[in-house]
Order: C-alpha cells, then structure tokens, then sequence
C-alpha cells in the first residue's frame, strides 16, 4: 500500500501521461487506423462509385436486406429470453441457478464457427431431425432460419448480462410494493420493473445488434454461402474479396462498418444520457 | 369469542397459530393475536424475532407453513397479495423511483382503473393529509426521508385498504425526525381511523403511540396487552427486560422467599422440597428509593458509585454491599436535593416493585 501510495505520488503525471498514451496509440494502431482505411478505400473511387458497386450489385443489395433481417429477429428473441433468464436469476433462489448463468455466458467461450457445426449437425440433412424436416419440406441450414438460429446463439449473453446487475441493483421492493398496492402481473412488469431497467435493456440490445450484425464465422457455417439467398453482409464482403473485387469488398464493409458504428455511437449516446440524469449517489 | 362471525366484524387482522420456517430456521413459532377494528397495535421485539415476517404473511407477500390469516372476517391464508387490498408501508419506503410524488400516490388507483378525476381528487385529498401539497411534481430522489415515509404512506392509503401494515416505518429516520413523524402517524390514526398494525424493535416507540403491544421473541408471542400491561406487569423474563429500563439482581429463591446479597430477603417462589433456585429480580430505576436509614428488611444497604444529573431527573449508580452487583436509580431532581447525597456514601434502597423470574435464556440484553 505504502509503495503504490509513494508511486502515484511521486510519479503520477509520468505513469498517468504513459498510459494514456499506450492506450491511444494502442487503440488508433489497431482499430481507429484499419477503420478509417475501410471507409477510404471504400470511397476511393468517389461516392458515386461506392454507390455504383452497391445498386448494380443485386448481390450485395441482397445481403444489406438479408443482415436487417437476421439481426433484428436475433435481437428480438433475445430480448424476451434476456428479460426472462435475467428476471429469474436477480429475482429467485432456486437449484441450477448458477449453471444457468454459466450457460448464458458459454456462447461467449464457445467458437461460433464450432457453434455453426452444432446446428449443422442437429437440423443437416445427416443429422437427427434431417430427414423429418426434408419431409415436411422446411429448410434450416442454408436458409434464413439457420441464419436466425445461429445468431440468437452467439449473442445470447449480451442483453440477460447486461440486465442482471441492473436489476439485482434495483431490487425486488419495488414490485413487492406494485404488488401489494393491487398490481397484476403485467402491470407491475410495465409500470415498475421495465421503467427501472429500460436504460440497461437498450444497452444491451444495441451491443446485442452490433454483435449479431457482425456476426461471421457461424453464419459462414450454417448459410452454405450463396450469393444472393443466404450471404448477410459479412460474408459478401468476404465474397467479393475473395473474387478479387477489392473496391466491393470494401464498399459491403463500410456499409456493415457504418450500421455497427451508428449502434455504437446511439450507445454512447445513451450512456452520456444517463450519467447527466443520474449523477452518482 | 372470535370464532363466531358476530364477534369477528369488530376484529379486523386475526392471526392464528402461523408458523413460517425458512429451511431450518423457524422464523415465525406458533403466533396468535387479533386487531380490533381501528386499533393501532405495535408489533414489537428485537431484530430476527419475526415480527416482519407476521407483517409480511398478513400482507402475503409470505406464505406461511401453517396457520391461517383471517382479514375483517374472511379467511385471507391463500389470498394473493394483491387483491388482500391491504396497505403496506416498507421501511425504506420502496417508493416508485422514476415516477412523481403523484404518481406514486395514484398507483393503486390507476391499476384499478379509476376515473381519472377520482384519481386526481383522491391524490389531493391524501397529499393535504400528509402534508406534502405543492410537492407533487417532485421525484423521490428530491425528497427527504420524512417527505418519502409520509409518500409511502399516502400511496398505501391511496385505495382505502382494510388495514395498514407498516414494516418498521420510521427505522431509516435520525431520532429527532422519527419522534416528530411518530407523534403525526398517532394523529394522522386518529383522523384516519384505518386499523393499523406496525413492526418495530424500538419500545420507546411502542409505548408512545400503540394502543396495545404484542411483544415477540425468537418468533413467539411473549405477551398482549396495553402499553402500561406489558410495562407494569411483564409476564416474562424477557416482556420484563425488553421494556422500559431495568435492573436485573441475581438471587436465590428457598423457601419462598429471595436472597439478594447481604440483607435484602423478598417473598418469591418455593423451588419446593427445600431446594435453591437461581432466580433474576426485575426493578425498574424509578421503583427504588434511596433512604439515609434502613428500616426494614425490604432495605439493601449500598453504596452511591456515581451520581449524574440528567435535567429533572438524577440517575445514582449504587453499588450493593456484600456483592458485586450495581443498580441504577432513578430519582427525581427534588428527592435529590433533599437527600443531598455525595459520591462514596453510604445508603439504603428500597425496592418498591420487584418482579421475580426464573433464570433463563430468554432475558434481553444490548
């Protein structure tokens, strides 16, 4: 304690400068540079280029709907099973509650190429309900819904964790209250506990959006690649890299940059919200 | 005399034989008592006795393992919390965080769906009663603990319930707030006429403003009764110590008759057989008189330790002789004076009103 105390005192604008700096640096040489270069070369041939690769591509006009679907429907199934799973881990006791939490937090730890396979293997053609969902004609893998699937999977953490704290924060008192003042179910849902975590639950959605819009190695997995049906944006601008369409690549990337930095910049925006409304207590 | 339903209209809260565990934990042991309609009843004992988890049974929002709640004549044991319409008022308020005082106030009327002018008249009636007109637009986070215990209040009130619980309600407030605050609640009882039951582990409280006290211990019920009952005529070791100021002497109870140190013998109970019990000996600071001479045998010779002037009231610590046991008493200013006593002197107590008990582990001590 002793040694740290002397250290902050003696050395504190020589550390606090060199750190700042690391960090800078750090984050300008590895994300902020590789970024703005994306946009660069993106717009290198002028904007109307940029646009000219997108609207004559149907291709990747394709991939722009099919990310705005398949993020949106992820999010949502993980916004009810987030509000559900956080309400039952903050609110009761009850036998398996700390594998749950360890369960919401395995897509974080589980590749999500190896995540792809285990939906490939369970609804493929080779796997247990294959040959039952042939029969009745619905198709998961290479299709929109083994898109959703795998997506819902690799952003499950994101909004039941977020959640968590902010309502074991919170406390149960206030629906207890809700309760006793003649609140049924839903109304002591919307009136009380949504209003309290409302801030928390847009958060999450937001990280939970940029995450599943980005999403790659899963969807890589389970779409089959194929242009024009089930490539979402990361995987056409991996497409036409690899057809050797540099400036196409890099005009998809932008666009899926663009869509994950707005969420980002909405996030920050939430979060200088929310510190100007709450000052600390 | 409660079993028959003439009798129950005029009880509004009966509790009957609940018991609550918690795992291996027996919070609540057998508890019986009733409230009489419009009565205001504190429930009273020490931290972890159970009288929150009785509130919190009555209101519903516990279950109990056995026994029954019967609320202004109906059987109310399986009832949910919400349609008991019951008032309760938490100790940290638990107020609405991101609605106005107002809203607050309204909750229960708006989830019932009232018309909205109902609402309206009824937030103005209510926030007039407690006193907080012109703050209705305010958050609960602008608001001092005085100002959101008396929201909490009106919220409750808000739906006319058929009893008011309140859960510790001034326990989060400094002393000077909390003697104010329960002085309005004893009014506002008055005025208001709702039957109301709260907790508290303060007996200062108690005493001041319950019509009658149900004193809890170790999840049982220890004693009923008024305020001047369970202060006068403790029926237990623990109503005894729990109440009020007491001193407690160790003696030996033989042949009917108590021995305290050197020279005090009291009547007492007969352990029989000619056998000795240790028993504990109950006086209150202001049930001793200190005397210059001894007459009698009810007089213990003692020696004046420490005197401190507390305005009217003087406190002597005197130490008994022949022991190592000290008492405090209590004398009034002018008895004081006219005894003129001095630090070291010798002098003689007399005991005015001594309650025997048994030795045992249910005595309270801080």
């Amino acid at each position: 304690m002793r040694e740290s105390a002397a250290i902050t005192r003696g050395d504190a604008p020589l550390v606090r400068r060199a750190l700042i700096g690391v960090a800078v640096g750090y984050l300008s040489l590895f994300v902020l540079v590789p970024l703005a270069n994306v946009f660069a070369q993106a717009l290198a041939g002028g904007v109307t280029a940029y646009w000219h690769v997108l609207v004559r591509d149907p291709d990747s006009l394709h991939a722009v709907i099919l990310t705005l679907t398949v993020a949106p429907a992820a999010v949502a199934a993980n916004l009810t099973l987030g509000v559900a799973a956080a309400w039952a881990i903050a609110r009761f006791r009850f036998p398996g509650r700390a594998g749950l939490i360890s369960l919401i937090d395995l897509p974080f730890s589980v590749s999500p190429v190896v995540a792809g396979l285990v939906y490939v293997l369970l609804f493929g053609s080779q796997g247990p309900f294959g040959s039952w969902l042939r029969a009745h004609g619905i198709a998961i893998i290479f299709a929109l819904p083994g898109l959703i699937l795998v997506t819902v999977f690799v952003t499950v953490p994101f909004i039941a964790r977020e959640l968590i704290p902010v309502m074991e924060a919170t406390g149960p008192e206030e629906e207890i209250a809700a309760v006793t003042l003649g609140a049924g179910a839903w109304q002591t849902f919307w009136r009380v506990t949504l209003p309290n975590i409302k801030w928390g639950l847009l958060y999450g959605v937001i990280l939970c959006n940029a995450r599943a819009m980005g999403e790659f190695g899963a969807a890589y997995v389970v779409s089959g690649h194929i242009a024009g049906k089930t490539e979402t944006l990361p995987l056409r601008a991996e497409t036409l890299f690899q057809e050797y369409d540099v400036r196409g690549a890099f005009a998809v990337g932008s666009m899926l940059a663009s869509m994950t930095v707005l969420t980002l910049v909405l996030k920050a925006l939430i979060e200088w919200r929310n510190r100007r409304r709450r000052p600390p207590a | 005399m409660a079993e028959s339903p003439a009798a129950a209209a005029g009880v509004s809260i009966i509790v009957r034989r609940l018991t609550k565990r918690f795992g291996a934990f027996t919070a609540v042991d057998d508890v019986s008592f009733e409230v009489e309609a419009g009565e205001l009843v504190a429930l009273l004992g020490p931290s972890g006795s159970g009288k929150s988890t009785v509130l919190r049974v009555i209101a519903g929002i516990e279950q109990p393992d056995v026994g029954e709640v019967i609320l202004t004549g109906e059987t109310a044991t399986h009832t949910p919390p919400r349609d008991r319409n019951v008032g309760f008022v938490f100790q940290h308020y638990a107020l609405f965080r991101h609605m106005t005082v107002l809203e607050n106030i309204a909750f229960a009327l708006v989830v019932r769906r009232r018309p909205k002018r109902e609402v309206r008249a009824r937030v103005d009636e209510l926030l007039r009663l407690v006193q907080l007109q012109g703050l209705e637009r305010r958050m609960p986070s602008q608001l001092s603990g005085g100002q959101r215990q008396r929201v909490a209040l009106a919220r409750a009130l808000a739906a006319r319930p058929r009893v008011l619980l309140l859960d510790e309600p001034f326990g989060a407030l400094d002393a000077k707030v909390r003697a104010d605050l329960r002085n309005w609640l004893r009014r506002l009882h008055t005025e208001v006429g709702v039957t109301s039951l709260f907790v508290t582990h303060d007996q200062e409280e108690a005493l001041a403003i319950a019509d009658r006290i149900v004193l809890m211990n170790r999840g049982r019920v220890e004693q009923i009764g008024t305020a001047r009952e369970v202060y006068e005529r403790p029926r237990t070791a623990f109503a005894a110590s729990f109440l009020g100021p007491v001193n407690v002497l160790r003696g030996v109870a033989r042949r009917g008759s108590v021995w305290f140190g050197d020279g005090l013998e009291v009547r007492g109970p007969d352990p029989g057989a000619g056998e000795e019990q240790v028993v504990h000996a109950y006086v209150r600071p202001h049930e001793i008189d200190v005397a210059r001479e001894g007459n009698g045998r009810h007089a213990i010779p003692a020696r004046v330790h420490r005197l401190l002037v507390l305005g009217p009231e003087v406190k002597v610590e005197a130490a008994l002789a022949g022991s190592t046991q000290t008492v405090d008493v209590s004398l009034s200013r002018e008895r004081a004076d006219e005894l003129g006593l001095a630090e070291g002197e010798a002098v003689h107590l007399h005991l005015r009103d001594i309650k025997i008990f048994p030795d045992s582990a249910d005595h309270y001590s801080i």
